[in-house]
C-alpha cells in the first residue's frame, strides 16, 4: 500500500501530484458531462466537486503525514546529500512533503471555480 | 609474473579504444554510440532551427512596412506554419533529446545508455521526417494552415493541399523518434547511474530528464491518436471532425492541446535543467534547495497537463471549465517561480563568476520572467478573450520560449562546448553574440505586446498603413535582424577554425561529465567510479586520477564487447554488466523503410507504402534477432573492484523489460485518447450510438474478446512452461496463443463488417472502426512477437534461463489484454449503460 510504507520511493513521491491529477480530471470530466447533457444538475455537480476536494485533501494530508515521518519529522534539515539510506529517505520525504503542499494548493485552486461559478454558460 | 600497473593501463586502454572505435569513411554512418549520435542530433536540430529562423526573417521582412509585397498570402501561410512547426517539432523537442543523449552518459559516468541503436534509429527517423517536412516549402507544398492545424480548414482537402498530409505523416513519424528517446532517457537515468549515486545524489539535470521523459509518454500519444483520426479523415473521408456527419472540430483542439501544452514544458524544463547545472558551477557552490528543484520539476510536470484548454478559452467552453483551466494555469506559476527563486538564491549565496554561460543564463531568467508574467495575464480567461490570436500572444509565447528555452540552450552551448569538442568558444564573440541577441530579441518582441493590444491579429500577411501598427512592426523587424546577427556571431564562433584547446574541466565544475578529458576518446568514461556526493569532482579526492588509472568498475574490455553498468533504481547498487550493441547500419535501414512507408502514404502510393512498411518491419526483426537478448558466453564476470556481476537479466531486472513497460504506457495513453474521443462524441450527441444506427454484434465482439484473452492466458502458461524447463510445451502453448489472438483479432474486425457499419456515413461507425482496428492491430503485433519467441525457442536463443524475449512479450500481452478488455467495455457495456 502506497500510504503506509516504511520507506519512500518514487511512487510515494508521485502520489500527491497524482491525487491532484485525478481530482482535476474528475472536476473537468464531470463538469463537461453535466454542462453538455444535464445542465439542471449543476448544484449536484458542485456538491460532488466539494466532496471530491475533501477526499483529495484528505489523501494528500495522509501522504503528507507519511512524508513527514519519512523526513524524520524534520529532525534533519536539508540538503540531505549524504550517500546514506537515511539521507536518501529524508530527501524523498522532504520532497514529497513539498509536493503535498503544492498539490493541496493546486487542488484548492481547482475547486474554487465550482465554489464561485453557478452556471455552465 | 604479474602485469605491471602501467602495462595493465595500456592494455585496458587499447581494449577500450578498439571496442568503442568510431568507424571512418562511409561506415561512420553506422555509428551507434550516443556520444556520436547525440552530436548528429544536435547538429541536425540546430540546422532546422536556422532554417526556421530564416523563415521568420522573411516574414519580418514582409511585415516591415504596410502593404508589403515581398511574399504572397499563400507563401506567407506556408512560412508561419512551417516556422512554428519546425521550431517546435524539429528544434525545441529534438534538441532536448539530442543534448540529453549527448551529455547524459558522461554525467552518469556510464559507458553508454542502454539502447544506443534505438537512439540511432530515433535520429534517422527524425532526420528523414524533418527533411521531408522542411523541404516541402521548396516545392510550394508546405503545410499552410497554422502549426496547430485546426479543422475544418486543415481537413478540407480542396483548400489545403498535400502540405497538411506532409505535416500529419511527417510529424507522426518524428513522434516515434521522441518516444524512442523517452525510453532511452528514462531507462538511462533510472538504471545506468554509477554505483552509489543514490536518488538524492543525482544531478538535477537527471531529475528533469526523468520528468520530461515521463511527460513525453503522456503528452505525445494523444497527438498521435489525433493524427490518426485526422489522417483517416483526409485520406478516407472518415468524419471525425465534420459536424455534418456527427464529428466535431473541437475534439482535434482537445487532442492537440493535451499534447501541445505539456509540450511547452517538455521543451522548457530540459533547458531550465541546463541552468540548474550552470548556476552552481559559476556560483562556486552547491545548488541551494535541491529538494525544492525536485518539487518544481515534478510539480510542473504534473500541473502542465491541466492547462491545455487555456488555448481554447474563446471557443465557448462552459465557464466552469474555463475556471478549472484558468486555476491550473495560475497554479503552475508556483513551481515555476520556485525554480527561479532557487537559482537567484544560489547566485546570491555564492561568489558568482560572470562568464558567457552565466550571461546567457541571467538573460534567460530576465526574459522568461517577463514572459511568465504575461502568461499569468493570459491565463485569466477575460483577459485572454481580448488578447487571443493577437500579436500579444505572439509576444508572450516568444518571451516564454526564447527566455525559457533558447537562451538557456545557448548558455548550455557555451558551457558544454569544451566538453563536446575540446575547444573553448571566444569570450569576446560571446559578449557580442549575447548583447546582439538580447537587445535584438527585446527590440523585436517587446513592441509586439503593444501591436497586439492595438488589435493586430497574428498570421496576417500584411496590414494597411492607417492602423498605427507600421512603426511598431518596423521596429520589430529591425530587432529580429539584430537578433539574427547575434546568432550569426554565435554560428561563426562555433564553426571558425583555430579555437584554443580547452583545459580539462575548464569551468571547474563539480559533476561527472567534466571527467571527460579528451573528447576524441570514444569510451564514455575510462572506469566507472563509486559516487558519494552530488558534486563528486569537488568532494571526492583524487577521483579523476583514479578514474583515469582504471581503478574502478569496468576498467577494460577483455572480451572485446561494449559494456555498461546497470544499477538499482533508488540505491544505485551494481546489478548487472550490460552488453551494449555495437555499430550497425540496421537502425538506419529500418528508419529508411519505415520513413518510406510514411512518405509513400502521403502521396497515396499504397503499394509502395505497404512494401516499404513490410520491409521496415522485417529490418527491425533482423535487428532484434541479431542484436538483442544475446546469450553471454559466461553467466557472470568480474566487473572490477572485487565485484562479480551477472551479464544477463530478464523480467523486471532487465532494461528491455523497462523499455517495453515505458513504451506500452505511451501506447496505452494513445489508446485512451481514442476512448476519450468516443466519450467526447457521447457528450455532444443526444444518443451515442445514434438512434437507428447499426451496432456491431455483441456476440461476435465478446467471442473475439474471449479468444484474445484466452490467448493471453496461454502466453502466461507458456512462460510458466518455460520456467519449468519444458520447451515442447512452451512452443505448443505459444503457437496456440498466437492462433487464438489471430482468431480474436479477426472476430473483432468481422463484427462491424458484418453489421454493415459505414465509416464514412457517421462518426459513430467511424469511431467503432478505429477502436477495433487499433485493438486488432495490437493483437497482430502480439502474434508477431509470439512468432519471434517460437523461432527463438527453436533456434535455442530462448531457453529456461535466457527468457528476456518471453518475459517482454508477456508484459506486452498484459497491455494488449487490457486494451481488449477496455474496448469491449466501451463498445458493449457503455451503450447498454447509457
Amino acid at each position: 500500500m502506497l500510504l503506509r510504507r516504511e520507506t519512500p520511493n518514487l511512487w510515494t513521491l508521485l502520489t500527491p501530484p497524482a491525487v491532484w491529477a485525478l481530482h482535476f480530471l474528475f472536476c473537468y470530466v464531470a463538469a463537461a458531462i453535466v454542462c453538455a447533457r444535464y445542465p439542471a444538475s449543476l448544484d449536484g455537480l458542485r456538491l460532488a466537486i466539494g466532496l471530491a476536494t475533501m477526499a483529495a485533501l484528505a489523501i494528500i494530508a495522509i501522504a503528507g503525514r507519511q512524508a513527514h515521518r519519512h523526513w524524520g519529522f524534520g529532525s534533519d534539515l536539508p540538503p540531505h546529500d549524504a550517500p546514506t539510506p537515511e539521507d536518501q529517505q529524508h530527501f524523498l520525504g522532504f520532497a514529497t512533503l513539498l509536493l503535498c503542499a503544492l498539490s493541496a494548493v493546486a487542488v484548492l485552486f481547482g475547486a474554487l471555480p465550482a465554489l464561485i461559478i453557478a452556471e455552465c454558460r | 609474473m604479474s602485469e605491471s600497473d602501467a602495462a595493465r593501463r595500456k592494455r585496458e586502454e587499447a581494449e577500450l579504444r578498439a571496442v568503442w572505435d568510431i568507424p571512418r569513411g562511409w561506415r561512420y554512418l553506422s555509428n551507434c554510440n550516443n556520444q556520436v549520435v547525440g552530436l548528429w542530433y544536435t547538429g541536425a536540430s540546430f540546422f532546422f532551427f536556422l532554417f526556421a529562423g530564416v523563415l521568420a526573417l522573411i516574414m519580418r521582412a514582409q511585415l516591415a512596412v504596410p502593404d508589403g509585397t515581398l511574399v504572397s498570402a499563400g507563401t506567407y501561410n506556408q512560412l508561419y506554419t512551417l516556422h512554428g512547426t519546425m521550431m517546435m517539432f524539429l528544434f525545441a523537442v529534438p534538441i532536448f533529446e539530442a543534448v540529453a543523449i549527448l551529455i547524459l552518459p558522461q554525467m552518469l559516468a556510464a559507458r553508454d545508455l542502454p539502447f544506443p541503436r534505438l537512439s540511432a534509429f530515433g535520429f534517422w527517423c527524425f532526420l528523414i521526417g524533418g527533411v521531408f517536412v522542411g523541404g516541402s516549402i521548396f516545392f510550394d507544398a508546405a503545410p499552410d494552415s497554422g502549426w496547430f492545424m485546426y479543422p475544418p480548414l486543415a481537413t478540407d482537402t480542396s483548400q489545403t493541399g498535400i502540405g497538411a498530409d506532409i505535416w500529419l505523416l511527417g510529424l507522426s513519424f518524428i513522434e516515434v523518434a521522441s518516444i524512442a528517446a523517452a525510453v532511452e532517457l528514462i531507462v538511462g537515468v533510472l538504471k545506468c547511474r554509477p554505483p552509489g549515486m543514490r536518488i538524492n545524489l543525482m544531478p538535477l539535470y537527471c531529475w528533469y530528464v526523468l520528468i520530461v521523459g515521463g511527460m513525453i509518454l503522456f503528452a505525445f500519444p494523444p497527438l498521435i491518436a489525433g493524427d490518426i483520426l485526422f489522417e483517416m479523415q483526409r485520406l478516407f473521408d472518415w468524419p471525425f471532425f465534420d459536424p455534418a456527419r456527427g464529428g466535431d472540430p473541437v475534439l482535434w483542439q482537445h487532442l492537440f492541446w493535451i499534447f501541445g501544452h505539456p509540450e511547452v514544458y517538455i521543451i522548457f524544463l530540459p533547458s531550465i535543467a541546463l541552468l540548474a547545472m550552470i548556476v552552481p558551477t559559476f556560483a562556486r557552490r552547491p545548488i541551494l534547495g535541491y529538494g525544492w528543484i525536485v518539487l518544481a520539476a515534478v510539480g510542473t510536470g504534473f500541473l502542465s497537463f491541466g492547462l491545455w484548454a487555456h488555448h481554447m478559452f474563446t471557443i465557448g467552453l462552459p465557464s466552469l471549465s474555463l475556471g478549472f483551466f484558468s486555476a491550473a494555469s495560475e497554479a503552475v506559476a508556483i513551481p515555476t517561480g520556485v525554480q527561479i527563486f532557487v537559482f537567484v538564491a544560489t547566485l546570491l549565496a555564492g561568489r558568482v563568476i560572470f562568464s558567457i554561460p552565466m550571461l546567457f543564463a541571467t538573460g534567460a531568467l530576465a526574459i522568461f520572467v517577463f514572459g511568465g508574467l504575461t502568461g499569468v495575464m493570459v491565463a485569466l480567461a477575460p483577459f485572454d478573450w481580448q488578447a487571443h490570436d493577437s500579436y500579444f500572444i505572439v509576444a508572450h509565447l516568444h518571451y516564454t520560449l526564447i527566455g525559457g528555452m533558447f537562451f538557456p540552450l545557448v548558455a548550455g552551448l557555451y558551457y558544454f562546448h569544451p566538453f563536446i569538442t575540446g575547444r573553448m568558444l571566444s569570450e569576446r564573440l560571446g559578449r557580442w553574440s549575447f548583447w546582439l541577441m538580447f537587445a535584438g530579441f527585446n527590440i523585436a518582441f517587446l513592441p509586439m505586446h503593444i501591436t497586439g493590444l492595438r488589435g493586430m491579429p497574428r498570421r496576417v500577411f500584411t496590414y494597411p498603413a492607417d492602423h498605427g501598427w507600421d512603426g511598431l512592426n518596423l521596429v520589430s523587424t529591425l530587432g529580429a535582424f539584430t537578433m539574427a546577427a547575434g546568432i550569426g556571431v554565435l554560428l561563426w564562433d562555433v564553426l571558425r577554425p583555430g579555437k584554443p584547446r580547452a583545459p580539462r574541466n575548464p569551468w571547474n565544475a563539480g559533476t561527472l561529465e567534466w571527467v571527460a578529458g579528451d573528447p576524441s576518446e570514444p569510451w564514455g568514461i575510462r572506469s566507472v567510479p563509486p559516487i558519494t556526493s552530488r558534486y563528486p569532482l569537488w568532494d571526492q579526492r583524487d577521483l579523476v586520477r583514479d578514474i583515469d588509472e582504471g581503478r574502478f568498475f569496468l576498467p577494460g574490455a577483455p572480451e572485446g564487447r561494449r559494456e555498461t553498468l546497470v544499477t538499482g533504481v533508488l540505491d544505485a547498487e551494481p546489478q548487472q554488466v550490460l552488453r551494449v550493441p555495437g555499430n550497425s547500419f540496421k537502425p538506419l535501414i529500418a528508419a529508411v523503410f519505415i520513413g518510406g512507408s510514411f512518405i509513400a502514404t502521403t502521396f497515396h502510393w499504397w503499394t509502395a507504402a505497404v512494401i516499404s512498411g513490410v520491409l521496415g518491419i522485417a529490418a527491425i526483426m533482423v535487428w532484434l534477432w541479431t542484436g538483442t537478448a544475446t546469450i553471454p558466453e559466461t553467466p557472470e564476470k568480474d566487473a572490477g573492484m572485487g565485484t562479480r556481476l551477472p551479464l544477463y537479466a530478464s523480467g523486471s531486472a532487465s532494461v528491455g523489460w523497462w523499455a517495453m513497460f515505458i513504451t506500452m504506457v505511451g501506447d496505452g495513453t494513445a489508446f485512451l485518447s481514442l476512448i476519450f474521443a468516443y466519450f467526447y462524441y457521447w457528450t455532444i450527441h443526444g444518443a451515442f450510438p445514434p438512434e437507428g444506427s447499426p451496432t456491431p454484434d455483441n456476440g461476435l465482439l465478446l467471442a473475439g474478446g474471449a479468444a484474445a484473452v484466452a490467448g493471453w492466458g496461454l502466453t502466461l502458461l507458456a512462460r510458466r512452461a518455460n520456467g519449468a524447463g519444458r520447451p515442447g510445451l512452451l512452443r505448443a502453448l505459444i503457437a496456440g496463443a498466437a492462433l487464438l489472438a489471430l482468431i480474436g483479432g479477426g472476430l473483432l474486425i468481422l463484427a462491424p463488417w458484418q453489421a454493415g457499419l459505414d465509416s464514412v456515413a457517421h462518426v459513430y461507425p467511424a469511431t467503432v472502426w478505429v477502436i477495433l482496428i487499433w485493438t486488432a492491430l495490437h493483437l497482430a503485433v502480439g502474434v508477431l512477437m509470439q512468432g519471434y519467441c517460437l523461432a527463438g525457442s527453436l533456434a535455442g536463443r530462448l531457453t529456461r534461463e535466457h527468457d528476456i524475449d518471453l518475459r517482454n512479450v508477456v508484459l506486452y500481452g498484459h497491455f494488449a489484454a487490457l486494451t481488449v478488455a477496455t474496448t469491449l467495455a466501451v463498445l458493449v457495456l457503455a451503450p447498454l449503460a447509457m
